[in-house]
């Protein structure tokens, strides 16, 4: 009983978006597909087949409704469908098509359910089974989690399969010519005589079949396009400037729209004085938004020295106006009454650290801004009937139906429009700017309003990275790791970021131990506390998210034991590791760093370990103790991700994960002060240069039972690594980032 | 007054302390130069003068001196740049939004540093800021360039 228990209340705790919603579920209707909102507006002679495949006359289109921040998210979805509609990629056409409840996520289930990913008990997949089907009930189109590719893997081929296989009725509909003796290549199906008929001028009849679905996907062995390099989708257009971001968009009779809110985040607005900024050139009007100013003008840059010449006094915040008490918060919630989870507590800490030596040290994580370069933008347009949102953004259903409520038009008439996003980071799971966009164009209907923010609106108002605090004892014994108790306080990124949609989490927040929790490690006392601090400024989610701190806290500390034990890190590593494919991703990140190998002077080698997201990835930094402060030198990487959909796209994310992990370490933060982010742009919210980025090596490995994505978990180890460097060529133990307030870099 | 943008000349009325970057984006619909922070912080507004780099967010209108290039007039999709082919050659760009500043950046560099050390291409581009990270291929497509203009 009580093993069930626990399930339901996980199950039913994890439900609780899908309960405040009260949306209603069953095993039936979870299988039975949504309809194809292709369908809905398809023009004369132009096939649907499926939700993701459109062609005509003219060519191939494939939808791929997961959104692209850069991480290649259009080309990962293009090839999947590719490989088995047997079309090259230079044949077809890629487009997000428009949001709908067909394209909900069917991944998220792998991430949101508390159960470790190396966890496949009856328990672990039927709590996922009903998270997934939640998604499917609440049409979660969300692009996020590192979920493109499991979601996609196999969902996509089987698009592909059977999108080729109605183009084959097709054809053997209008030669007359058995099915079983069509077959297809590059976008053609190709008759017994070697008659090859495009299928775009299949397209026609297509569109009058019902879609063959019984469908038997091919074997790795014959892939032609999956597992190898392609040119990305968008090579072209970033490489020539060609490429159209949000920020580019553009509409006949558009105006220009600049706004400033309260920077004590959530504070009211006392007064404001527009005399100045009104007889500005260009300026159009001043107009009053939740929080503060929007200033209408006939540019972008006119608008922003119009805001800025707006004289405003600004109510206090809702959170802790200095930076001491935002720490003082997290210190205090290490208590019983604030306990959030308890999911490892192996062996007994309690009775090994009784009269024993006690290992004890103390972790911090800042806030962070996801700062993507593009600043965040958008451009809508709304009228009694009907509103049109143009922007960039992970969350396009959140968006829809915000701005139904915002506006009282029909859900079906609010059309969000997915645009090409330069960077995210997890920055574009919020919508603000759409919202304060729509408040705008409520007073100016029928015109078409395009928000961009500046550089310093942006990050004023990001929802930043959570912060977290880290409080471990240990001990070792007889030269081994023996007992690690491990707690961590953060406020719930999970609350604040569901908070903003107007949903509820009242369960724990398992992100406030992910990355931690569920290491596959077996050390005989092994405890891992989570402590939900009280909210505090606004937080979410930020590449990688719970294990973007916890990685950081639980390798540091556990590198920390293991010199406290006399252990080589990677052995000792290795030693506890229970999970043979974790096992195989340190022995090769040992192999290809030569591992052991002498080092020259005042050189050392850290190594770090995370499982997040269901990936196991092992990182070895390597740098050099210069006159000139610690210089990053090589990095090696090996993780294990099921299947690399294509080594090209990989390595380079790899690289720009870690780099993105190293640089924040070294020495990124946000800080409050009066209430206000101490950090208004890329002066003082410093990021890796070229110079400061080392040689990255990188190994994808692909022995487990699970595809999974990687924009996420390269980030959690790099942190630990790098610090367990440091230590290994100082002597000094780095538990703070921005790690340079404690030490120099070159 | 005029501006001569990627080889055509423009007549435009607007004040003289506006930025050459909204100048080319808001007045002239030319997109490829970005905004990321218009501090001089980024360089994702990158573009050339009388064939050097500079950051277009800060020069102001009035100290227009010449011909400007941007990435547009650096080359197209049917007719690459060799920076612009080795960028392609090496699939730097994640998201894409800072490439064209540092192609720009690039472009003016490899010019006047025909063999480069990887210590001279940090030198050169550690004012452009990718936040995706993409550095090392930068850095690759850095060289590729260079070596196939002194070749060329």
């Amino acid at each position: 009983m009580g093993k069930l228990k626990t399930i339901f209340r996980r199950t039913f705790l994890i439900g609780s978006v899908a309960i405040v919603s009260g949306v209603a579920f069953g095993v039936y209707r979870y299988k039975t597909p949504y309809a194809n909102p292709l369908l809905n507006d398809l023009a004369d002679g132009e096939a649907a087949l499926t939700a993701y495949v459109k062609i005509d006359a003219s060519g191939i289109m494939l939808i791929t409704p997961r959104a692209d921040s850069g991480q290649g998210a259009y080309s990962v979805q293009a090839i999947l469908i590719a490989e088995e509609l047997d079309v090259e990629l230079d044949q077809i056409n890629v487009d997000p098509g428009m949001p709908d409840k067909a394209y909900y996520n069917t991944a998220f289930g792998d991430g949101g359910a508390p159960f470790a990913a190396t966890d496949d008990g009856f328990a672990a997949k039927s709590t996922r089974t009903v998270i997934n089907s939640l998604m499917k009930f609440l049409g979660m189109q969300v692009t996020g989690g590192s979920t493109t590719v499991p979601d996609s893997y196999e969902k996509l081929r089987v698009v592909g399969a059977v999108a080729r296989e109605t183009l084959k009725a097709a054809a053997a509909e209008k030669t007359g010519i058995a099915v079983a003796d069509l077959t297809t290549q590059a976008g053609k199906v190709i008759t017994p005589d070697g008659t090859e008929i495009r299928y775009e001028d299949l397209a026609a009849i297509a569109a009058t079949l019902d879609p063959v679905e019984d469908v038997t996907l091919r074997d790795p062995s014959i892939w032609r396009i999956l597992g190898k390099q392609h040119q990305r989708y968008d090579t072209i257009s970033k490489s020539t400037g060609t490429q159209a971001y949000g920020i580019d968009f553009k509409r006949d009779g558009m105006v220009h729209a600049m706004v400033r809110t309260n920077p004590r985040r959530g504070g009211k607005m006392v007064s404001f004085d527009d005399t100045e900024a009104k007889a500005m050139r260009g300026v159009q009007k001043v107009l009053p938004i939740t929080g503060g100013i929007a200033v209408v003008a006939d540019n972008t840059w006119r608008a922003i020295q119009a805001a800025n010449a707006v004289e405003i006094e600004w109510g206090s915040a809702p959170y802790p106006a200095e930076m001491n008490a935002h720490w003082q918060a997290l210190s205090d919630s290490f208590n019983e009454d604030q306990q959030d989870s308890r999911q490892r507590d192996d062996g007994d800490v309690v009775a090994a650290m009784d009269g024993a030596d006690v290992i004890e040290a103390e972790y911090r994580a800042p806030y962070l801004a996801h700062a993507p370069l593009e600043p965040i933008s958008a451009v809508v347009e709304v009228s009694a009937d009907r509103v049109d949102v143009w922007t960039g953004t992970q969350i396009p259903r959140f968006v829809q139906t915000n701005v139904s409520k915002m506006t009282g038009v029909d859900f079906d008439d609010v059309h969000v429009h997915v645009l090409m996003m330069g960077g995210s980071f997890g920055h574009r799971l919020e919508d603000r700017v759409v919202k304060e966009a729509i408040e705008i164009a409520m007073q100016m209907p029928g015109v078409p309003v395009k928000l961009t923010y500046s550089r310093e609106e942006d990050m004023a108002h990001n929802d930043t990275r959570q912060i977290a605090m880290a409080r471990g004892r240990g001990t070792v014994k007889n030269g081994q790791v023996e007992t690690m108790d491990l707690g961590i306080a953060m406020p719930s990124v999970v609350a604040s970021q569901m908070g903003r949609q107007g949903l509820s989490l009242p369960g724990p927040d398992t992100q406030i131990v992910a990355g931690a929790w569920e290491q596959p490690l077996s050390i005989p006392n092994y405890r891992i506390t989570g402590y939900r601090a009280p909210e505090l400024a606004p937080i979410s989610s930020w590449r990688s998210v719970g294990a973007s701190t916890n990685g950081f806290f639980h390798d540091v500390f556990l590198d920390e034991l293991i010199h406290a034990a006399g252990a080589d890190p990677m052995e000792e590593r290795l030693r506890l590791c229970w999970h043979e494919p974790s096992r195989k991703v340190l022995e090769k990140v040992a192999e290809i760093s030569n591992w052991g190998a002498p080092l020259a002077p005042n050189k050392g080698r850290g190594v770090g370990f995370c499982m997040s997201f269901g990936v196991a990835v092992a990182e070895v930094v390597e740098v050099t103790n210069t006159e000139e402060g610690i210089k990053l030198d090589n990095v090696w990487v090996a993780a294990e991700v099921g299947k690399v959909i294509d080594p090209n796209m990989f390595e380079n994310m790899v690289q720009g994960g870690v780099n993105w992990a190293l640089g924040h370490a070294i020495m990124s933060e946000i800080t409050y002060s009066d209430g206000m982010t101490e950090q208004e742009n890329f002066d003082t919210f410093e990021s890796l240069r070229m110079y400061q980025s080392p040689k990255i090596e990188v190994a994808g490995l692909e022995n487990g039972d699970h595809v999974r994505g990687m924009g996420e978990p390269m980030v959690p180890p790099a942190a630990a690594a790098l610090s367990n460097a440091i230590f290994a060529a100082t002597g000094q133990r780095i538990r703070e980032m921005p790690m340079n307030k404690f030490i120099d870099f070159v | 007054m005029k501006v001569t943008v990627n080889g055509t000349q423009h007549d435009i009325d607007i004040e003289p302390d506006m930025p050459l970057l909204w100048v080319l984006r808001d007045e002239l619909g030319i997109t490829g130069p970005k905004y990321g922070c218009g501090i001089a912080q980024c360089g994702a507004c990158t573009v050339h003068m009388n064939g050097e780099a500079v950051k277009a967010c800060q020069v102001a209108a009035e100290d227009i001196d010449g011909e400007v290039v941007t990435i547009e007039g650096l080359g197209t999709p049917d007719a690459m740049h060799a920076v612009q082919s080795a960028w392609v050659e090496h699939q730097v760009a994640q998201c894409g939004y800072c490439q064209s500043g540092q192609m720009m950046a690039a472009a003016a560099f490899v010019l006047e540093t025909p063999a480069p050390t990887d210590d001279e291409i940090d030198d050169a581009m550690s004012s452009n800021l990718c936040r995706c990270g993409t550095y090392p291929r930068i850095r690759a497509a850095v060289k590729t360039a260079a070596k196939n203009l002194s070749e060329a």
